[in-house]
């Protein structure tokens, strides 16, 4: 059932009008190929092959997406517009989700420069900006990333506006792959903001207000 | 099966579906893919195809193409194709003119709510944790001018909705009666200012849903002058499993207390408030934070009508100063909706396109190309652009496409101090409405006519040209005499406008709300939504002037406000002062911000306190964050 809805999904989009073709790290190739030639789970995200800051190498819908409450952004180390805010304030979201970080709600930053933004580069990102642990940073082949991109709905339809990086997207992508509900927030609206809409895809929670600690309450 | 996110439509890339899109709609692309391939082989074969697209530019792109050219079995892997968001292909076909409307609406009937509402959250009894009914002693428990009346709603799934007979029956979310299917639009309310009016929203949405839409409600009277607690807040959505954050606890049902007074109803002290900020055409709708898009997408709405003295709904009124429009079942409401389908004829919705999902076809009342039988008299249309994002210029023509007059009596359900005679056209944005009367008395039985609409769009963010003959979205026949004489009319005086005080509006504060693009979403002055902070505070009986300001080119904002009537004191675009067109002269509550234009209005903020919001009417820009709580605070 679904091959078509399948095929595309893995396949990514067409474009007539080709650009560079990026010379990437050998792993990477490797990487798009294996893309190609495995069949795509029931997804509508791109199943790409990803790394963590950790190293470990993950396939994004199977490994990140597949039944999970997530919360997803874009970002990358050298930016010195938004991102360093943006981190800071998802950092606060990390720190009052406490335990339900990594086991009901996941996070993931997705580097916008993979060519520069390595694995290890990612690691001392995260290092620096004292990210506990259970939000994983993301980086991939750049047509991966950018397909990902696309398929995240962090674009603008405006060509030059979508390829200035100076302009990139703070939306946070918050969604339950279980009921297959995806809406965003932005990702410098107060953190108790973001943890209401978070609260609101997630079906154990009850009060989608943020209430710290034993205040909150879940279902079953 | 469940349903799945974007059923039986893939991500697809331009060109694959052998269409392109360009400005004004689709076109046949010659030569691409004859069809579109199953199997793991076709899957080779296709991205073959596309590779084969793509071989020319990538040749003289590529730094070592020589070096490719010159090994002629080149066993490199085929690049794999550029990334590109995700288009939708166009909806399939439907067949025209042969899903009917009803010849005449069926209000809603009152009953007897039980258990009676209540001041409090009946939270025993399954109601959500809302707040106390403002002044519900004195204007629900004190005898008014009518005695009050209950209705009941459910928010329900219809799993067997007929779109177009082209189509297959498929699930919508509308409104019902008890146990009966849910329709979209919902039942018509039709009340009168006077009578006070309970309306018990039950949510029995699919809690375990899949897919679009999200299974709570908040249900905003839309522009009624109603206490916060009944006005749908987006943050006091509600399931029997979620609270919205503003609201206390979950619930099965809430009440809704429309007090049904006009705005000034403190200063006035007639028991009514100022008959001139009467209201005529309403429409409720899901206003649930977070994913009002695709809730009113599936179809979460439906009318409100308000009737007085004057505007009786009574042709035959013997009161001489009854206005004596055409009444039901001459007083029709049609809503346009745009939605799009897959290839199996099945609604779909991009839940993560940053620009939403705009539809292809159009949706009159639920219903794609219907037709409306009609008898040879005067007809009273309640037109509603029910969104989520396309605006609509609509022109009443005969089949050979010469256009046909009417009478623009009526604009965001306000009656207009004098009809506009002989108009043509009637323009409206996500939901602006317009009333209108058509005099169908003028054609011969067997007359076919229709209703067009002529404005180009391709993008959400705005409407592109107007172009004749356009899309014909509503057929009327007129196949009948009417049982009586016609004794309805359209004077030449309808509702006066409240005087505007030029002292008043020169002194009265002014803010200033810049609507512009940022981080990839859609912000006000710069910030996004936050359902618990206010933006503005305003102390009750309090009038200010706002400035609405669209710095870009490039996409319009309908820009809502709830609670009051606001009348527009000047627009500029591109810096140049221009007329405010006549049906935008009366009262709105839905001001369209064309690109670099302003528009300033004149607001008050009368007999209720509480939270409410103004926001940008395009459902994906609203989502998106183009919105702001302000705050009526009672100083006393």
């Amino acid at each position: 059932m679904n091959t078509r809805r399948n095929l595309l999904a893995g396949m990514g989009a067409v474009a007539l009008g080709g650009l560079l073709w990026n010379r990437l790290p050998v792993e990477l190739e490797h990487a798009v190929a294996e893309e190609i030639d495995t069949g795509s789970p029931s997804s509508y995200f791109p199943n790409v092959w990803l790394y963590t800051h950790e190293g470990e190498k993950v396939r994004f819908y199977d490994d990140l997406v597949r039944g999970k409450i997530v919360a997803i952004n874009m970002m990358y180390v050298m930016c010195t517009g938004a991102c360093p805010t943006m981190t800071a304030n998802l950092r606060k979201v990390q720190q009052m989700l406490g335990e339900r970080v990594g086991q009901d709600v996941f996070m993931y930053s997705i580097t916008l420069q993979p060519e520069i933004d390595r694995p290890q580069h990612l690691k001392e990102y995260v290092e620096q900006q004292r990210i506990l642990p259970g939000w994983k940073f993301l980086t991939g082949s750049p047509a991966d990333i950018r397909r990902l991109r696309y398929g995240l709905g962090f674009y603008d339809p405006v060509p030059e506006v979508d390829n200035n990086l100076a302009t990139h997207t703070g939306m946070l992508r918050v969604g339950n792959d279980r009921n297959q509900r995806w809406t965003m927030a932005p990702a410098l609206a107060d953190p108790e903001r973001i943890i209401t809409t978070i609260n609101h895809v997630d079906g154990a929670m009850v009060h989608t207000a943020y209430m710290s600690g034993d205040a909150a309450v879940h279902l079953g | 099966m469940t349903s799945q996110f974007l059923e039986n439509v893939g991500t697809l890339g331009a060109g694959a579906w052998k269409i392109s899109i360009r400005r004004g709609g689709w076109e046949p692309l010659p030569g691409t893919g004859e069809k579109l391939p199953e199997s793991r082989e076709g899957r080779r074969a296709f991205l073959k195809f596309t590779a084969a697209a793509m071989a020319a530019p990538l040749l003289f792109a590529s730094p070592d193409s020589n070096a490719r050219r010159r090994r002629a079995p080149d066993p490199t892997p085929e690049p794999e194709p550029e990334p590109t968001p995700v288009v939708l292909p166009p909806s399939p076909p439907t067949i025209p003119w042969v899903e009917e409307l009803p010849s005449a609406i069926t209000p809603l009937s009152p009953v007897s709510l039980n258990p009676p509402p209540a001041l409090n959250a009946n939270t025993a009894a399954g109601e959500c944790g809302r707040a106390d009914h403002q002044r519900w002693a004195e204007l629900h428990g004190t005898p008014r001018q009518y005695p009050v009346t209950h209705y009941e709603l459910s928010a329900k799934e219809n799993p067997a909705w007929v779109f177009n007979p082209a189509y297959p029956p498929q699930r919508i979310w509308g409104f019902a009666v008890g146990s009966a299917a849910a329709s979209t639009p919902g039942p018509t309310i039709m009340t009168r200012y006077g009578e006070p009016v309970v309306v018990r929203f039950h949510n029995k949405l699919p809690q375990n849903h899949v897919g679009f839409g999200s299974p709570e409600i908040s249900i905003h009277l839309h522009n009624a002058h109603a206490p916060s607690e009944s006005d749908g807040f987006p943050g006091d959505y509600f399931s029997p499993n979620k609270a919205g954050p503003t609201l206390a606890e979950p619930g099965q049902f809430k009440d809704h207390f429309y007090p049904n007074i006009c705005a000034g109803y403190d200063s006035y002290q007639n028991g009514l408030g100022d008959y001139r900020e009467a209201l005529a055409t309403l429409w409720y709708h899901d206003h649930t934070f977070d994913f009002t898009a695709p809730n009113l997408y599936l179809g979460m709405a439906g009318f409100y009508l308000m009737y007085d003295d004057l505007d009786s709904g009574n042709e035959r009124d013997a009161n001489p100063s009854a206005l004596r429009l055409p009444s039901h079942p001459y007083d029709y409401p049609l809503s346009f909706g745009d939605r799009r389908f897959d290839a199996g004829g099945r609604l779909v919705y991009d839940q993560v396109s940053p620009e939403g999902t705009l539809g292809d076809k159009i949706a009159v009342n639920g219903k794609i190309e219907p037709v409306l039988r009609v008898a040879a008299r005067k007809y009273r249309f309640r037109l509603l652009d029910i969104g989520p994002s396309r605006t609509y210029e609509l022109y009443l023509t005969k089949t050979n496409g010469v256009v046909q007059t009417f009478t623009y009596i009526g604009n965001d359900g306000n009656l207009l101090p004098a009809p506009l005679k002989n108009q043509f056209k009637v323009h409206i944005a996500v939901a602006e409405r317009a009333d209108i009367v058509i005099d169908f008395s003028r054609y011969p039985i067997g007359t076919e006519l229709y209703l067009s609409n002529r404005l180009e769009q391709d993008l959400t963010r705005q409407p592109g040209d107007v172009k004749a003959p356009g899309t014909p979205v509503l057929k009327f026949i007129v196949d009948r005499y009417p049982p009586e004489q016609d004794l309805s009319r359209v004077p030449d005086v309808l509702r006066p406008l409240p005087p505007l005080d030029l002292a008043e509006i020169a002194a009265a504060p002014v803010r200033r709300w810049v609507f512009e693009r940022a981080n990839g979403m859609w912000a006000i002055n710069g910030q996004f939504f936050n359902p618990n902070t206010a933006r503005a505070v305003i102390p009750m009986g309090g009038a200010e002037v706002w400035e609405l300001v669209n710095i870009d080119n490039g996409w319009d904002h309908p820009i809502h406000i709830h609670f009051e009537e606001g009348r527009i004191l000047s627009k500029t675009k591109d810096g140049v002062s221009v007329p405010v067109p006549p049906h935008e002269q009366g009262r709105k509550d839905v001001y369209v911000l064309q690109g670099m234009s302003t528009i300033r209005v004149f607001l008050r903020f009368r007999d209720f306190t509480g939270k409410y919001v103004m926001h940008c009417h395009n459902l994906i820009h609203e989502d998106h964050a183009m919105m702001l709580r302000w705050d009526i605070k009672d100083d006393d």
